[in-house]
């Protein structure tokens, strides 16, 4: 795992509201109980960490799909990072 | 309440983004005009994610205020002396003694002085100035609105603020009504201002991540989120036998009050809050479900507020919902937060008096989770006896006000 994965997980794990020992890639974000403002928080937390901007409109139909499970986010993030350093 | 004294409004005015008076307000809006634009009111508008607000436009301070009164004025204590200058011009009443002490001053901010907040932080912040203006605390207290007002009108009666976010100029608004409505006071002039386009506030609104990035299209599909908007709505309030004994012109009535709070989320709108507040202003009115025509929705344009809006309607006035006439004139004006319901509750009197509901601009389709008719893109002349007036606030506080035609 990718050291952008784990710490994608550390800052999803904070947020979850669901009683699950650990978290995977292929969790669902809506089945670790996060809410809208849990998602909100997310982001923000995951952009101050790496210094990146994730375009995020939580009115948005895209968002669900785009950020589905944590796979979602931390390839998102992954993207963005690599775009930072190229 | 049963009993007490008719309460009618004999005053309107407004500064917003479509025009510093009432008349360019409600012509804008009947004509469907958007007031959305650039943002130019912050020291660093390019560094901002968000490009787009509703802001008043073309506002010169010193055509309303010399330049001693002015140094004491937050651009919302400006907007809101202005709106409250109309409304009391029009309504033709003079302050003297003693009503002067019989008139109630309630007015409705989210987050008062803004700009004098945002320019003195950066002072001390960015600047590294020592010192900020002498009058930076009297100029951003939430109360400061209110103050001016009282002070510009010589209205010596019971003021104060009210500070309920999205919902504060409804809950001013319903107080006022209360107060006159119960007999404590003969008169009040009452309503909302808000000036929050500022660098820090906007920030604030791009990290919730519930801004649109162009259009505010309550209700379609496709929306993305609220703009937010600027200005302040003022209106006199009395009672009837008082305005018939002076021979005023009456705009319209006020005829009842709901509130509730959600106790539930910070920020996710709650269905059973928004019933509970219609559902209030509507018993408080004793008016059924099928004697309203007109409802004037919170209408953010978030897919949240508006979905569950929706569904509001629908549980509080049964099948006659599909019969109401709904728009958002946020679509026009954006969000102007403390102020909003003051705004709205002007566009809603005069829906009632002159028989025309504004539109609901930006619609571009049916949202299957939005099924009413929201009056998509044109004005419609409508007969109109009753209207509702919804205001649903951050922090899950909701309030709800109902006018009827003045007859």
């Amino acid at each position: 795992m990718s050291d952008v994965a784990s710490d994608v997980i550390a800052v999803i794990a904070k947020k979850k509201r669901v009683d699950k020992p650990t978290v995977e890639l292929s969790d669902r974000l809506a089945d670790l109980g996060l809410e809208s403002l849990d998602a909100v928080e997310m982001i923000f937390d995951l952009e101050e960490k790496f210094d990146v901007q994730i375009p995020y409109n939580a009115n948005s139909a895209n968002v669900k799909t785009e950020f589905d499970t944590v796979g979602d986010v931390v390839a998102a993030v992954e993207k963005l990072v690599a775009q930072k350093t190229s | 309440m049963t009993g007490g004294q008719r309460v009618v409004v004999t005053g309107l005015g407004a500064v917003s983004p479509l025009g510093h008076s009432v008349g360019s307000y409600w012509d804008n809006l009947k004509a469907g005009k958007s007031g959305l634009g650039p943002v130019t009111l912050t020291p660093a508008n390019d560094e901002l994610t968000q490009k787009v607000a509703a802001e008043v436009k073309d506002f010169e301070p010193l055509k309303h205020f010399d330049e001693r009164r002015v140094a004491t004025l937050d651009r919302v204590s400006q907007f809101a002396i202005v709106a409250a200058r109309e409304a009391i011009a029009q309504s033709g009443i003079a302050f003297d003694m003693p009503l002067s002490v019989r008139t109630a001053t309630i007015v409705g901010t989210g987050v008062g002085g803004q700009t004098t907040h945002d320019d003195s932080f950066r002072r001390v912040y960015v600047d590294k100035r020592s010192r900020v203006f002498p009058l930076t605390i009297p100029k951003l207290m939430v109360n400061a609105p209110a103050s001016q007002v009282s002070m510009d009108c010589g209205l010596r009666g019971p003021a104060f603020a009210v500070a309920s976010a999205c919902a504060s100029a409804t809950h001013a608004i319903g107080l006022a009504f209360q107060m006159v409505r119960g007999g404590a006071v003969d008169c009040a002039v009452t309503g909302g201002a808000e000036a929050c386009i500022t660098f820090g506030t906007l920030r604030g609104w791009e990290a919730m991540r519930v801004m649109s990035p162009d259009v505010c299209r309550p209700f379609s599909k496709g929306r993305l989120g609220l703009i937010l908007g600027e200005g302040a709505a003022m209106m006199v309030l009395e009672p009837l036998e008082r305005a018939r004994a002076r021979g005023a012109q009456i705009l319209g009535e006020i005829v009842g009050f709901g509130m509730s709070a959600d106790a539930a989320d910070l920020t996710a709108p709650d269905l059973g809050g928004m019933v509970r507040a219609m559902q209030g202003a509507l018993d408080d009115a004793k008016l059924a479900p099928a004697d309203v025509q007109y409802v004037n929705a919170h209408g953010t344009g978030t897919a949240a507020n508006d979905e569950t809006e929706t569904k509001a309607l629908h549980q509080s006035f049964g099948a006659h919902a599909q019969k109401l006439a709904i728009s958002s004139t946020k679509s026009m004006v954006g969000h102007a937060l403390g102020a909003a319901g003051a705004l709205e509750l002007v566009a809603t009197l005069l829906s009632v008096r002159d028989g025309i509901v504004p539109p609901t601009i930006g619609y571009l389709e049916p949202d299957p989770a939005c099924d009413l008719d929201y009056v998509p893109n044109q004005a419609r002349a409508l007969s109109i006896d009753a209207a509702v007036s919804n205001s649903f606030a951050f922090g899950g506080l909701n309030a709800v006000l109902a006018v009827k035609r003045f007859a």
